[in-house]
Formats: C-alpha cells, sequence, structure tokens
C-alpha cells in the first residue's frame, strides 16, 4: 500500500484506504453497500441525488459519501437512523417527481430508481405528486428515445456524453422545478449533434434514456407468412446476451442464441461475422491500394486511413470533422454489407424476391438504428437492413417467446453467410478490427502469418485509451515490395473522446499512424450502447476475455480463410473493390453541422 | 435586558482616507495582519459568516504560486443592496481590501464578480479600479483586478457555483470539501470574500482590532450593514453595531404595528412579535444582510409562500432534497390553505425541511428550513385558516 493511507471507523469497523478515497468506497471495502444514484464508476463524481449521504459523528449535517474523501479518524454511520430516515425521504421526493409507470416502462426489473424505491420501500405516498404534466417523449431520434417525464436529473448521461464521447449533445437548463435534461436550443434528438451511440442509455439509471424498439415491427414480419425474416447477429451480442438470462458476465453463448432465434421463428439465423469477414477483405484491400497509390504513385491519398465499421463514429466525424471525411474508409459497416448482400446474393442463391426479405441485425449498438435508416443504405435496391435490435431487446424478444434460455441445446448458424473466421468475432473487443485487418493484411503483403504466437496481436487488446503497434514488412511479395523494410505504425481508440484527441493529431498532421480502428464506444462493441445494462469496466473485460476465448475456438482465423468468402467473391463479387463491391460495399459520408 | 441601537458611519466615511489605513497596514509582517483580523472577530458578511482571519490564514498556507481573490458582489438576495451601495460610495475600501488580502495570500489576480443587473456601476467602478492599479505601484503591491459580470441566478452568489460560472460552467455549488481556499477558481487557492467583508478590514485596521472587537457581542463582533425592507418608515441601509436585540430593532425602524421581523433575509429566520425580546440580532441566526418588517396587516402565509416561490424558482435544482423539496413546501402548504391537506401535513413538511437541511448540497437548500419552520411555528393559524 502506499504511504499515504488513512484509517477511518465506518460502522464500527475500522478501514485503511488510500488517501483520495471517498467514504463510498471505503465502506465498499469492508462489505458495506451504500445506495447510490448519481454515481457512476465510469464517471467523475456529482454528489447531486444525495442517496448516498452518511452520518459523520459530530457534525450535523450529512455527508454525500460519494463525493465526499475519507479522512483521518472519521467515524462514519451508514445506517443510523438519521441516515435511513434522510435517505427515505429522498427516494419519497424522487418518486413523488416521477412519472411512476413501472408495469409499462422498459426499465422495469432493471431500473437503479425502482430498485431503491422497492429496497426503502417507499409506499406510504406521503409528498404530493409534483410531476410535470407537459411532458412528450422525444422519439425523433432512429436510435435515442427521450421521456423527461422518467429522469431524475442524475446528469450521469450529460456526464457521459461529455467526459467519455466529448459530443456534448445534453446539457442541464434551467433551474429550479424547471431544471432538466436539454439538447441544444431543445432540438429534437434528431436534430442534434448526438452521433446515436447510446452511451448515454447505458449510464441512465432509469428510462428516461432508451433506445427505440421495433420488437414489434419484428414479430409482425416474422407472423408474415409471405415474408423472410433474415436475423444476423454481432460478434458482441454473443458474449453478452447471457446476462439478459442471469449468466454471469463473460458467458458465451452462441449456441443458444442461434437456437432461440430459430426458435422464435426467422427464417434464416445468420452471422454477422461472415461480413465482418467481408468487410476485412475489402478494406484491407482498400488500404493496401490508398499505400500503393502513395509510395509508388505519389498521388495524394488521404492517410491514415481510418475504420468505418462504428457507426456513432461515422456520425461524430461527420459533424466534428468534416473536411476530413476522406480519411475514413469507404467500407461500409458489416451491418450494412450484410444488409446489401442478404437482398442480393442471398436473395438469388435462394430464389426468393429480395423485396419480400425482411432482413434484422441483433446488435449491441444503438447507433446501428439509425445507421439502417441513412438514405444511402439502399444499395441493394430495398433498405438493406430492415431494423437493428439491441441486445436488450433481443433479450426481451426471447423472453416474449417464452424461451427458456439457460435449458436450450446449442445449434449452428444457417448456411449461405452463417460461417466466419475468429478474425470476425474480435472485431468486437476494441483493437479487433485492427487485429483482424492485421491477419490479413500481413498475409497478403508478406504470404505468411502475422508473426504473433497463435496470431494473436497483443499489443492491440486491452482497455488502455489509446494503443499502438509497429509492424515491419519484411520479405514481401513481389506486389508488394514496395512495403519492403516499412515500418507500419497502427493506432486504435475507443470512446469518442480518445477518437477526438486521434483527429486532432491528424488535424494538426502529426499522426504517426498509417492505420487506425475507432470505436465510439469505450472497449469497443462489447461496451455498446445496445448491451446489457448494467456495462463496467469489470464486466467490459469480462466481455472481451470471452471474445477471445471464442476467437480460440475457431478451426479459422483469417478472413480470407473463410470458405464462404472465397465462395461469395468467386461466384458474385469477383474480386475486392471490383465494381460489384463498390456498388453494394462501399459507401460516401457527408458533411454535418457542429452543433 | 437592556441593548441599543448604535447606528455608526465606519463603512460609509470617507473614502480617500484608506490609502494610509493600507500603508500603516503593509508596514506590518503578514502573520500580523492575520493576527489582528483574527483578534478583531470580523467574520464574513455574506451570510455563511466565517472568520476571514482564518480564510486568509489558510489561503496564504497554500503551496501553490496562482492564487486569485475574488469579491462576492452578486447580491442576488430579495431585499438586499448594501453591496450596491458600498461598491457606489466607498469602492476604494473594498479594493484595499483585496489589496490587503493580495499582501497576506500572495494573489496577484482579483476579481469582482457584480451581479449582472448592477451593469450600470462598470464604468465607475472601472474608473476606481484603473486608479487603483497606478495607485498599489507606490505601495508595491501586484494585484490585478477585473470585473466578472454575473449571470442573473441567486445561486451564483455561492462562492463554489459563481467560481463555475466564471469558469464558464453552468453555475452549479460544487462538493466541499475541497473550499475554495485549496481548490478555487481554474483549481487553485481562491479567497472568496463578500463585498462588504473586504471594505470592513479597512475599519479593523482604522480602529484597530481591540476596539473592533469591543463592538458587537460576545458571538459577532464589530458593526454591520442592514438593508432593511418592508413596513419601515426607515428602509434603507444603516449601518449598526452587533448585538441588538429585535425589540430595540423594531423600535427604531419598524411602524409602531411591527408583528413579525425576518432577520437574515430569507435564508434567515422569521422572528415574531412575541420573541422580540429575546432574540439578538446576530446570535444564534445568521447575520445575511436583510432584515424584512412585517406589520399586522401582512399575511404571514403570503409571505411564506413568497419565500417558497423564490426557493423553487432559485435552486440550482441539481441535488434532490433541494429541487423536489423546494416543490413539495411550496405545493404542501398551498394543500393546507385549501383543505386538501390535514394541518398535520405541516408538520411532515417541518421535517422534511429538517431533511432538506442536513442532505442539501449548498446553503441555500439546507436554509430554507429556517424561514420555514419559524414561521410555520410562530404563524401555524395563518398557514391553516
Ligand atoms: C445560495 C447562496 C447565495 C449566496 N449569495 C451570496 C452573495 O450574493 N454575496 C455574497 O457575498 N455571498 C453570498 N453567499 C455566500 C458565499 O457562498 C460565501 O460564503 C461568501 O461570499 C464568502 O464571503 P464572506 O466570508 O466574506 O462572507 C451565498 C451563499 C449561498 C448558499
Ligand atoms: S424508470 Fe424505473 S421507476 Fe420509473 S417507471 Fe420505469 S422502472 Fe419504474
Ligand atoms: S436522462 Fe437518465 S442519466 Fe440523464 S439525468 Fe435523467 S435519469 Fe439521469
Ligand atoms: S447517444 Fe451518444 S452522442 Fe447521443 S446523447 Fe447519448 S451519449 Fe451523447
Ligand atoms: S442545495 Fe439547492 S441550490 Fe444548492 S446545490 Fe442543491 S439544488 Fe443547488
Ligand atoms: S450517489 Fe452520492 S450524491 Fe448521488
Amino acid at each position: 500500500m502506499s504511504k499515504n493511507t488513512i484509517t477511518l471507523i465506518i460502522d464500527g469497523t475500522k478501514v485503511t484506504v488510500e488517501e483520495g478515497t471517498s467514504i463510498l468506497d471505503a465502506a465498499k471495502k469492508v462489505d458495506i453497500e451504500i445506495p447510490t444514484l448519481c454515481h457512476h464508476e465510469d464517471l467523475c463524481v456529482a454528489g447531486n441525488c444525495r442517496v448516498c449521504v452518511v452520518e459523520e459523528k459530530g457534525k450535523n449535517n450529512l455527508t454525500a459519501s460519494c463525493a465526499a474523501p475519507a479522512t483521518e479518524g472519521m467515524d462514519i454511520l451508514t445506517s443510523s437512523p438519521k441516515v435511513r430516515r434522510a435517505r427515505k425521504d429522498i427516494m419519497a421526493l424522487l418518486v413523488s417527481e416521477h412519472n411512476t409507470q413501472c408495469t409499462t416502462c422498459y426499465r422495469n426489473t432493471n431500473c437503479e430508481l425502482q430498485t431503491l424505491a422497492s429496497d426503502y420501500n417507499v409506499d406510504n405516498d406521503i409528498y404530493l405528486s409534483v410531476l410535470k404534466n407537459n411532458t412528450t417523449i422525444d422519439k425523433s431520434s432512429w436510435s435515442i428515445e427521450k421521456d423527461d417525464s422518467k429522469c431524475i436529473r442524475c446528469q450521469r448521461c450529460v456526464r457521459t456524453c461529455a467526459e467519455i464521447q466529448h459530443v456534448n449533445a445534453l446539457a442541464v437548463t434551467h433551474k429550479g422545478h424547471e431544471m432538466k435534461i436539454s439538447t441544444f436550443m431543445d432540438f429534437p434528438m434528431n436534430e442534434i449533434v448526438c452521433t446515436n451511440c447510446g452511451q448515454c442509455i447505458i449510464h441512465c439509471p432509469t428510462a428516461a434514456l432508451t433506445e427505440r424498439r421495433y420488437y414489434d415491427d419484428i414479430w409482425e414480419a416474422i407472423d408474415d407468412p409471405t415474408k423472410h425474416v433474415v436475423v444476423n447477429t454481432a460478434p458482441s451480442v454473443r458474449v453478452a446476451l447471457g446476462e439478459m438470462f442471469d449468466y454471469e458476465p463473460g458467458k458465451i453463448v452462441t449456441g443458444k442464441m442461434v437456437t432461440a432465434l430459430k426458435k422464435m421463428g426467422f427464417d434464416s439465423v445468420l452471422d454477422t461475422d461472415f461480413s465482418a469477414d467481408l468487410t476485412i477483405i475489402e478494406e484491407a484491400n482498400e488500404l493496401l491500394v490508398r499505400l500503393k497509390k502513395a509510395f509508388v504513385d505519389k498521388e495524394e491519398v488521404a492517410l491514415p486511413m481510418i475504420t468505418s465499421c462504428s457507426p456513432g463514429w461515422v456520425k461524430f466525424i461527420e459533424h466534428m470533422y468534416p473536411e476530413h471525411l476522406g480519411h475514413l474508409s469507404t467500407c461500409k459497416s458489416p451491418q450494412q454489407m450484410f444488409g446489401s448482400m442478404v437482398k442480393t446474393y442471398y436473395a438469388e442463391k435462394k430464389g426468393i424476391d429480395p423485396k419480400d426479405i425482411v432482413c434484422v441485425a441483433g446488435m449491441p449498438c444503438a447507433a446501428k438504428k439509425y445507421e439502417a435508416n441513412r438514405p444511402e443504405m439502399r444499395d441493394s435496391g430495398f433498405q438493406d437492413i430492415d431494423a437493428g435490435l439491441t441486445t436488450r431487446e433481443l433479450g426481451h424478444m426471447i423472453k416474449q417467446a417464452g424461451i427458456k434460455f439457460q435449458e436450450l441445446p446449442e445449434e449452428n448458424f444457417d448456411k449461405i453467410m452463417g460461417e466466419s473466421s475468429g478474425a470476425a468475432v474480435v472485431f468486437g473487443a476494441t483493437g479487433g478490427v485492427m487485429e483482424a485487418a492485421l491477419r490479413t493484411a500481413y498475409a497478403v503483403i508478406t504470404g505468411r502469418p502475422v508473426p504473433f504466437d497463435n496470431l494473436n496481436i497483443t499489443p492491440v487488446r486491452g482497455m488502455e485509451s489509446i494503443k499502438e503497434i509497429t509492424i515491419k514488412f519484411e520479405d514481401c511479395v513481389p506486389e508488394y515490395s514496395f512495403l519492403e523494410g516499412i515500418e507500419a505504425k497502427f493506432g486504435i481508440a475507443h470512446g469518442l473522446t480518445n477518437a477526438r484527441a486521434i483527429m486532432d493529431q491528424i488535424v494538426e498532421g502529426k499522426s504517426p499512424y498509417v492505420f487506425i480502428e475507432i470505436m465510439a464506444c469505450p472497449g469497443g462493441c462489447i461496451g455498446g450502447g445496445g448491451q446489457p445494462i448494467p456495462t463496467t469496466d469489470e464486466i467490459r473485460k469480462k466481455r472481451i476475455e470471452a471474445i477471445y476465448a471464442e476467437d480460440m475456438g475457431k478451426p479459422i482465423r483469417m478472413s480470407h480463410e473463410n470458405p464462404e468468402i472465397k465462395e461469395i467473391y468467386e461466384s458474385f463479387l469477383k474480386v475486392p473493390l471490383g465494381e460489384k463491391s463498390h456498388h453494394l460495399l462501399h459507401t460516401k459520408y457527408r458533411k454535418r453541422k457542429r452543433y | 435586558m437592556t441593548t441599543h441601537i448604535n447606528k455608526l458611519g465606519y463603512i460609509f466615511s470617507k473614502d480617500c482616507e484608506c490609502d494610509d489605513i493600507l500603508k500603516n497596514t503593509l508596514a506590518k509582517t503578514k502573520d500580523e495582519v492575520v493576527s489582528e483580523l483574527i483578534k478583531s472577530g470580523l467574520r464574513g458578511r455574506g451570510g455563511a459568516g466565517f472568520p476571514i482571519g482564518l480564510k486568509w490564514k489558510f489561503t496564504a498556507s497554500q503551496p501553490e504560486e496562482v492564487k486569485y481573490i475574488i469579491c462576492n458582489a452578486d447580491e442576488g438576495e430579495p431585499g438586499t443592496f448594501k453591496d450596491r451601495e458600498i461598491l457606489t460610495q466607498v469602492p476604494k475600501k473594498v479594493l484595499r481590501g483585496m489589496a490587503l488580502c493580495a499582501y497576506v495570500t500572495g494573489a496577484k489576480k482579483g476579481f469582482i464578480y457584480l451581479r449582472g443587473e448592477y451593469k450600470y456601476l462598470v464604468p465607475h467602478l472601472q474608473k476606481n479600479i484603473d486608479e487603483f492599479h497606478e495607485d498599489m505601484k507606490k505601495f508595491n503591491i501586484d494585484l490585478n483586478v477585473e470585473i466578472f459580470l454575473g449571470s442573473g441566478a441567486y445561486v451564483c452568489g455561492e462562492e463554489t457555483a459563481l467560481i463555475e460560472s466564471m469558469e464558464g460552467k453552468r453555475g452549479e455549488p460544487r462538493n466541499k470539501p475541497p473550499y475554495p481556499n485549496q481548490f478555487g477558481y481554474l483549481g487553485k487557492p481562491t479567497v472568496v470574500n463578500n463585498v462588504e467583508t473586504l471594505a470592513s478590514t479597512m475599519i479593523v485596521f482604522r480602529l484597530g482590532a481591540d476596539v473592533y472587537n469591543n463592538l458587537g457581542t460576545k458571538d459577532q463582533q464589530g458593526s454591520k450593514l442592514f438593508s432593511i425592507s418592508g413596513d419601515s418608515p426607515k428602509e434603507g441601509v444603516h449601518e449598526i453595531e452587533l448585538g441588538m436585540s429585535v425589540a430595540d430593532f423594531v423600535n427604531e425602524f419598524g411602524d409602531g404595528d411591527t408583528k413579525a421581523v425576518q432577520v437574515g433575509g430569507v435564508s434567515g429566520f422569521c422572528v415574531p412579535r412575541k420573541n422580540f425580546n429575546k432574540e439578538i440580532i446576530g446570535e444564534g441566526n445568521t447575520t445575511g444582510g436583510s432584515t424584512m418588517i412585517f406589520n399586522s396587516s401582512r399575511s404571514m402565509y403570503n409571505v411564506l409562500h413568497n419565500f417558497l416561490d423564490f426557493f423553487a424558482e432559485e435552486s440550482c435544482g441539481q441535488c434532490t432534497p433541494c429541487r423536489v423539496g423546494c416543490q413539495q413546501l411550496l405545493k404542501g402548504i398551498e394543500a393546507v390553505k385549501a383543505g386538501e391537506k390535514s394541518p398535520k401535513y405541516l408538520d411532515q413538511l417541518i421535517k422534511l425541511s429538517k431533511t432538506m437541511q442536513i442532505t442539501s448540497k449548498c446553503g441555500l437548500g439546507q436554509s430554507v428550513t429556517n424561514s420555514f419552520t419559524s414561521i410555520v411555528n410562530n404563524f401555524r393559524e395563518e398557514m391553516i385558516y
């Protein structure tokens, strides 16, 4: 332990902690649970809900334990009569301004306010209702629903959007009884800088911020015999969906998930990992073309190239760095590649009219809902992806179908776009796209596998905010001899605050990288805005471990070795970056305003 | 008990003498200045009443190079206009007080956080500041003072909300600790003092710490400005030696029909007629600047309603007990008055105000109980019928 330690007494027990530790965290050390609402371990301290108050002996006023550092000799009571009464009073106040409708609420049974209200049994309705009766739910966004009547004004969303995402789409406005969480000029959610990342949702303790739900539309399609309903699930869903069914975080439930989806009546259960492999082929080739243009043809090309699989990140750069869109890979995200392939290649192979296909994506993401609705995402002649569902929505649907998830047998994905490599699986974790791309790019450039144990490119893994790796290309195949001896630097960032740091380097012309992976959410997609709540660093790490375990369990670990990928190029796409690819798998971006 | 009203004229005495006072004071060591301030008993006049000597001493002891002084001229409390008068009539005293603080703490940058409504004072103040910068050269005081115009919210007078608003953020009070003396403006040690407090340092060093300390009572030393409003023929700002009874105060300033006195402004206590002889202004109650006098034509329900309206509007809204509590108290007394809730509900509301006191983040939410409890307890009938 470092030398600056502090000893205090909490509920009669001596606790020694490092200087600067909050009373709340000190109490955790001796297994004393203090209730919290505005506190979130990902965020800076706010100290505004006041449910975490404790009594410090010798002081009349109570202390907010999340905001107060432990000091030497403090004598703290966390559950004295005074504390309990005050907390119950505060809970009653919160309920009195709340639109309590738990039975019809999306966060029912997964709501921090509800849990505390039930623990403290605020059932005697002592106060008058001060709920504002003029609030309307903002459903303008494809991704985010904002219902102020369920808001407890803890400002977790505001801090999330500012600290983790550096977007500042949400702010506190007005004061006193009018105080609320608002947007720029009170504009609707679809007209502001919001990236739709959904991080505010997974940091919101209540149902004030939720994803827009589409499952009723999906049920309708499933029930319609004229429709062929295809579902594809992203790599991060299979390592998190279990949490919706009381599994410990980090449980891999791929097989059960597939079984459940089949039971629910989807006509075909496919794997987004397939199109992740496809993305890698296109993206790695795009990078190589850019490098060749830069090194051999001495043409002006935008380098570093940056990944484009995270739609929240894409919208972020469109708003914040509209002059630098050339750096984005033109590749669509795996979800959108999947959609355009289903309604062309898959339809052709299956002999189904694409107009009768409904393509659903099960995603760890809120932004993918909006991405599916981008007007340019109709290259198949139809809306490529009809609806994006979050991991949470999938969980709900499985429950609605009366399926006992834990009891299910395990099945495999269906054929045609159901096969994937381990490289596609690691897409879910920060650094994963980079790892997958390097596995393929290195093989293409040198004809050999990447020089890492078991293909595990460990330097790109982990939760560090910005990671980098330098790779030296030696003994290149003739086509790529221009890269001989070159030491190329690759960068990885997750969370938009880190993305901004990377972009600022580019703006200043100081970026040392040739290729950068950026994911909008902390930890990558495993920590996406559509994942089960709570999502904490500990949980992120467990999901990441599961991702790498799934990768190791795959017989094929490199995208270009996926037999279904080989097949699609042979029979349909012909060559990477070819005419068909260009039309169906690549896209354009637009400049947006900064507010 | 016998007290008397001792009307004084120290604060508004001629401004020109303060360069001499400053000169003499700067001949003392910093430690001497601090201990004389402590000995004088001068406390903050902005509401919280913290001893100024200790505040300066603590800030002086901070190892950081950069420190700030902020003169709090936000004066948002209804019925208060004393700081405005000081800045209008004797701005030199305030600036010299800041100079002394700079001497003691080592701060080189000062701000006057001026209430937005006092914008018209800017030319006048700026002229004084320019002269001040010139004058200080001969004292070797290197303090640059700047005016910062406030945003208009009452809560921005709270020192940490004030600092947040100066930093360009929303004016919400911070968690304390850390206090501004440690972690203030831009994270640097910062002294925040009220206008009157700063001006009063000039009185302390004019009279000497002992003489100043002999003014007032054992709890509250010195003299102080009172902004008197309400049913008084003598509405306005008066400097009075601390320690008078409410009875004497009412004799001097009332209209002969005084039923209650609100001591210490909206955040203070309401003293009913039956207690006029028992209560000393400044003992056991706060010494915020405003004193409101109500005669028997006033409905105390309306008085309380106005106060609660004010709090429900002016709470910054961040913390639960204050944001929701203020609304509940307001709606609650309305419901009792309308007969929708039984009079017993008033007791529930008093309990609630106590919860607000012990759990709110800043002085605003913590002090609502003062006026609420004293008015409801003393004028319960008026709340119900
Ligand atoms: C809601 C609220 C409003 C306040 N408004 C003012 C104000 O307008 N002027 C002021 O000097 N102090 C105000 N204060 C007190 C300040 O927080 C702070 O204690 C004071 O400026 C310190 O100076 P002093 O020690 O000289 O009194 C306010 C406090 C609260 C809680
Ligand atoms: S947000 Fe929570 S407390 Fe509110 S209605 Fe929904 S489940 Fe109930
Ligand atoms: S929207 Fe959610 S996170 Fe934001 S303040 Fe309201 S309850 Fe808190
Ligand atoms: S979805 Fe993301 S960008 Fe939009 S408000 Fe929430 S945190 Fe901010
Ligand atoms: S007590 Fe009131 S004014 Fe103070 S921080 Fe809390 S809500 Fe804001
Ligand atoms: S959890 Fe500590 S004040 Fe909200």
